[in-house]
């Protein structure tokens, strides 16, 4: 009789072995789930500080919730900084914010495509390729608060010397940011124009295109949707940040509006932190109304670029 | 084009015709811009050191504080006269914030990864990505009012009670925020390698009859270790780099101490604390921010070399 092979010997460990890999993976899903789980406490913990009056309808008048929330936000977005609860707001940090957004949109994309074609389409495979595409990867690693003491020591004051200085203006700060971010979008880009299959390449250069053509009417717009994925996750990045332009010199207050790039101004991180380290309670409505001011913005943003880049994943 | 447009006269010569040489010429610009672009990035590495270094110069100039005290002063006292710098302080208030939070981080990180790479059906995998990104996107301000707001006041609630006094800002919750904080950077690094190994290993462990989690642990794991430690590495160098939620978590009292309940001050918030602080530009206290970033800087630096050094050097090259 030859032996059944459900005799133990056979089957080391049964028990373990039918129960481990289970109570693995509920584990490993437990551990995914933390991050939806911290999600969800941040946005709660915000909005319950933010409602958090004297006075206020109970939790579960949802209705009613929204709409005080809704007020909140809207009033905080007009209302200008002060050192009074009930009449501070972050409009100078949203329109800082704006400018910021804007600045380094126009700053940063231009060059970090720019050099992501030169990596990928242009230079060839040696030295020098390799040595700007490993100094890319380390400063993409580099902290944000050492891009803040670059941007003050290079942009406010320009070592010391006065008539070059920036001073403590919306341009040097979205200078720094723009440094900052350029890494990413440059990384980015190039997995973007990776995607690009080289038979487009070699279609339009057979056709006589030449190397600018090629880039410009083929391989740029098969890359779009990957690109301004990148980008949009980059400027969220840029809009969210706080340390380097504490650093760069975002006023902890300021008395007008920027009307130009060389003017001073506030950011929307920089006002919340200003507010958030105010030691009076009251500030809680405000400081955690501006988070959610920030991360509505954010996550919008965020939000599109992944779409955009799920839309186009699927179909290509 | 509408059918009625008629189209210009275009010559055959012109047509087979490689270009002016205007357009050459253009081309030519074309790449030396690119060029210039690309450029930019080497010149920012380029500054940041030029910066770092000529501003630390600088500062013991200045200071009249030699290198090694300054590596090894275990105080940081600036307003004693004569003023004290010593890093070691800040260097261990930093630590203790990395290690801190790569403990919460690492396995939750690791583990979430290996449930999106080996367990996660495809539909719940396309929705579980994305939001790990959007928390990803989360700015490190937000997290260090979440200490604050929920982390502080919980740790009193625990703690006090049974004796243990716990400072407004203390190490504990800025090592929970900034862990918490990182773990979406583990696991998306993680999972990427995981789920670049190759399919036929795992195949041809489940047909000598190996369950899931021992394709998962034994074979998944080990083929994908140098990436994962390579994750590590990069994950414990964004703790340490990582300023906002630390400043608002950990406050600011530089000291060397091991209870977690107490306020510790990381280099990042050191650099913060000066720039808002009331030292005038050029004072040696003003100095001794770019002294600490460059210590910042360079410890970045090696982690993330060494991080690319493992993935390069231990990686297991199949096919």
């Amino acid at each position: 009789m030859s032996p059944s092979i459900a005799e133990p010997k056979y089957q080391p460990h049964r028990m373990a072995r039918r129960w481990a890999g289970p109570l693995f993976g509920i584990a490993c899903f437990l551990a995914t789930l933390t991050g939806v789980l911290v999600l969800s406490v941040v946005l709660g913990a915000v909005i319950a500080a933010a409602l958090r009056q004297p006075g206020a309808a109970p939790w579960y008048h949802l209705g009613t919730n929204l709409r005080e929330l809704f007020d909140l936000l809207l009033g905080l977005v007009q209302k200008p900084q002060s050192s009074d609860p009930l009449r501070a707001g972050f409009r100078a940090g949203v329109v800082g914010s704006l400018w910021m957004l804007g600045l380094v949109g126009l700053m940063a994309i231009p060059v970090g495509v720019g050099a992501a074609v030169y990596l990928e389409e242009y230079i060839a495979p040696g030295a020098l390729r390799r040595i700007i595409q490993t100094n890319i990867a380390n400063l993409a690693g580099v902290p944000s608060i050492v891009y803040g003491i670059l941007g003050l020591a290079v942009f406010v004051r320009a070592f010391g010397m006065k008539e070059y200085a920036l001073g403590r203006t919306l341009i040097a700060g979205g200078l720094t940011l723009s440094l900052l971010v350029l890494p990413v979008i440059v990384i980015s880009t190039q997995e973007a124009l990776r995607t690009v299959p080289n038979s487009l390449r070699q279609a339009a250069l057979a056709l006589g295109a030449t190397r600018w053509q090629m880039v410009r009417d083929h391989v740029l717009p098969a890359a779009l949707p990957g690109i301004l994925t990148g980008t949009i996750l980059s400027l969220s990045r840029a809009i969210g940040e706080t340390a380097p332009l504490l650093m760069v010199g975002a006023a902890g207050s300021i008395g007008v509006l920027p009307r130009s790039p060389f003017d001073r101004y506030t950011v929307l991180p920089v006002e919340i932190y200003n507010y958030a380290k105010n030691p009076k309670v009251q500030f809680q409505t405000v400081t955690a109304g501006g988070i959610l001011i920030l991360l509505l913005l954010l996550l919008t943003m965020n939000a599109t670029a992944i779409i955009i880049r799920n839309r186009y994943a699927r179909s290509g | 084009m509408s059918p009625n447009e008629t189209k210009p006269f275009v010559s055959p010569d012109e047509l087979w015709s490689t270009g002016s040489p205007l357009r050459s010429l253009a081309e030519s610009a074309i790449t030396v811009g690119l060029f210039l672009c690309a450029l930019v990035t080497v010149l920012t590495t380029t500054g940041i050191i030029v910066v770092l270094s000529v501003e630390s110069m600088e500062f013991f100039r200045q200071s009249g504080i030699g290198l090694l005290d300054f590596l090894t002063g275990t105080e940081l006292k600036p307003e004693l006269s004569p003023p004290k710098y010593g890093i070691l302080p800040l260097v261990w208030g930093t630590l203790v914030i990395a290690a801190g939070s790569t403990m919460i981080a690492l396995p939750i990180g690791l583990l979430s990864a290996i449930y999106l790479s080996e367990y996660a059906p495809k539909r719940v995998r396309n929705l579980l990505k994305p939001a790990l990104e959007l928390l990803a996107g989360i700015p490190t301000i937000v997290y260090g009012y979440l200490a604050l707001l929920i982390v502080t006041p919980m740790l009193k609630a625990i703690f006090e009670p049974i004796g243990v006094r716990v400072e407004t800002f203390n190490a504990l919750s800025a090592c929970i925020v900034v862990g918490v904080m990182i773990i979406p950077l583990v696991s998306s690094l993680s999972e990427d390698v995981l789920s670049a190994v190759p399919r036929g290993l795992r195949e041809s462990a489940y047909g000598l009859g190996a369950t899931k989690f021992e394709v998962s642990t034994r074979i998944v794991l080990p083929a994908a270790l140098s990436g994962v430690v390579a994750s590590f590495i990069l994950a414990l160098s964004r703790a340490i780099g990582e300023t906002m939620a630390v400043v608002l978590a950990a406050g600011m009292r530089p000291r060397i101490t091991l209870n977690p309940f107490t306020s510790v001050e990381t280099m990042t918030t050191y650099i913060v604390a000066v720039t808002n602080g009331e030292a005038s530009h050029g004072s040696p206290k003003y100095l001794s921010l770019f002294a600490v970033g460059m210590a910042l800087f360079v410890m970045t630096l090696t982690l993330n070399i060494l991080s690319g050094l493992v993935l390069r050097r231990y990686r297991e090259v199949y096919q």
